[in-house]
């Protein structure tokens, strides 16, 4: 049985597609074989930021509407051949969505593969609630703002609630935090939320920080994780992140405006 | 959400109307005292509704058509909306005229007009102050407390029909609502009110006072109305002449 994780947030552009992408990737590097969904249906990105999209042939709906198997639809990623991406419609809204279908497909998934990763879209309608609904683990991805704790805050509320775990009274859903963009120098100049302001009104288990990198855009843009670039402090923290997902103790890094030893010692660019 | 005004809405109010206790089955007789009354005070009595008290009459075991009392009211000028003490037989009847039964809650006597007539004859009317609620009273059965553990977030509701009390952090933008008290053993960021079916006793309690907007009864404060002292420290909250009073916990 594998275990199904969404990465969510309710506020778009928070980064929750670069850790979808990071994050699969990592868990497939550790040798386990992952799946990625993108629910994010009709605003298709996942495939960009890993750089298969010249590969989609069928997609997750096509998979749905039994236009195509499951095997047709899943892309091998080209840097690990664990990783497998499962690309959303570009031409469809998110009512091609079902909760029975999506169901259908994550249970066929679980036979073969180790992790599911679910990048869920911004917005608590359908795809962000299908995409959250079989889930074991939730990643809540949140920026250091108001608007982005209260999102996460709500998303915590539906998590809770509405998905399959709480309907059939079983364990709630395994709720991490994931403190993405974060700027340790405006958090020290009071124009960010500092660390302990997000706790305060979230209160969940620290997964990692994700420091503001200039090289998750560049990664992007090259269409290559950015946890594949383990020079840049952001691609260290999301291999902390999955790291500290699978069990390992690993200090929390990046919190801080000085510039300590870690970031000598790994000569750590922004 | 607030720009569009709701269909209707639920209050909880109290009425007076005065109770006609009965003490003969005899048509005759009742009809004629009511009317000798009404000839005393006609406009107090116009239009007066009324509820009907039979317990005094089945101590007695004089058994009375509740139909029949029912349409001699009304042939009165009084509109009958309740019923209290009935047995088995006549409940049944009200129900059929859709009149509310209100169960026997044991009390004091009512204050009775006329102590001097009591003697003199039966039927004697008796007018009390009384409050009656628009629907049959449900049995009385004790309401349990409602414990939540897990933290409310943001959008979510909670409702009890008595008390409620929570363990964990009440996230800004979740509502909570009771009938009864509220007990907040941490953080109180969002919406809390209290006492919403009109229980002006009902208290809120918190540990760590950040609301958005408390509310006792209908009577509300929103976070801007709250003051610096208060804000962040255990309080108490309660109702004191349509105020609401915030008061530290030592």
């Amino acid at each position: 049985m594998a275990r199904i994780i969404v990465v969510t947030s309710g506020k778009g552009g928070v980064g929750k597609t670069t850790t979808s992408a990071a994050i699969a990737m990592g868990l497939a590097k550790a040798g386990h074989k992952t799946a990625v969904i993108d629910f994010d249906v009709g605003l298709r990105n996942l495939d960009l930021i890993l750089g298969c999209e010249r590969r989609v042939v069928y997609d997750f709906i096509n998979v749905i509407n039994g236009e195509a198997s499951l095997n047709q639809a899943l892309i091998r990623d080209k840097n690990c051949n664990l990783l497998y991406i499962l690309p959303a419609s570009q031409t469809r809204d998110k009512d091609a969505l079902t909760e029975e279908g999506v169901g259908r497909v994550l249970d066929e998934l679980s036979k073969d593969f180790a992790y599911i990763v679910c990048d869920s879209p911004a917005g608590i309608e359908k795809g962000a609630n299908l995409a959250l609904y079989f889930a074991d683990d939730a990643f809540v991805v949140t920026n250091p703002e108001v608007s982005s704790v209260r999102d996460s805050d709500r998303m915590l509320g539906i998590l809770s609630s509405k998905s399959r775990r709480a309907e059939r009274n079983e364990d709630p859903i395994k709720e991490y935090l994931l403190l993405t963009r974060y700027d340790a120098d405006r958090v020290k100049s009071g124009e960010m939320l500092s660390l302990e302001d997000v706790q305060e009104i979230l209160s969940l288990e620290l997964l990692g920080i994700i420091p503001e990198s200039k090289s998750v855009l560049s990664a992007s843009n090259a269409g290559i994780p950015v946890i594949l670039d383990e020079k840049s402090e952001a691609g260290q923290a999301y291999a902390d992140v999955v790291a500290r997902y699978l069990g390992e103790k690993r200090p929390h890094r990046f919190i801080d405006a000085k510039h300590g030893f870690l970031r000598r010692l790994f000569g750590g660019r922004k | 959400m607030l720009n569009t005004p709701p269909a209707l809405e639920f209050k909880s109010s109290t009425f007076f109307a005065p109770i006609l206790i009965l003490y003969t089955h005899d048509m005759v007789a009742i009809e004629q005292t009511l009317q000798e009354k009404i000839n005393l005070a006609p406009e107090f009595f116009r239009d007066s509704p009324l509820i009907i008290d039979l317990r005094e009459l089945n101590k007695l075991n004089q058994d009375l058509d509740f139909v029949q009392i029912t349409q001699l009211l009304r042939r009165i000028g009084f509109f009958p909306v309740g019923i209290r003490g009935g047995n088995e037989q006549q409940n049944k009847q009200a129900r059929t005229l859709s009149i509310p039964i209100d169960t026997v809650r044991e009390q004091g006597n009512p204050i009775t007009i006329g102590e001097a007539q009591k003697q003199e004859a039966v039927p004697e009317v008796t007018v009390a102050k009384e409050s009656i609620s628009p629907i049959a009273a449900p049995p009385q059965t004790p309401v349990a407390a409602t414990l939540i553990t897990q933290p409310i977030r943001s959008g979510q509701r909670i409702y009890a029909s008595g008390d409620l009390i929570i363990l964990s952090q009440v996230s800004a933008g979740a509502e909570i609502m009771a009938e009864g008290n509220i007990h907040v053993y941490n953080t109180l960021r969002g919406r809390a009110l209290a006492g919403v079916h009109g229980n002006t006793a009902a208290r809120i309690f918190c540990f760590d006072l950040q609301a958005e907007l408390i509310s006792i009864a209908g009577d509300y404060k929103t976070s801007e109305d709250l003051n610096k002292q208060t804000y962040k420290n255990p309080v108490q909250i309660y109702l004191q002449n349509h105020a609401l009073i915030i008061k530290e916990i030592a």
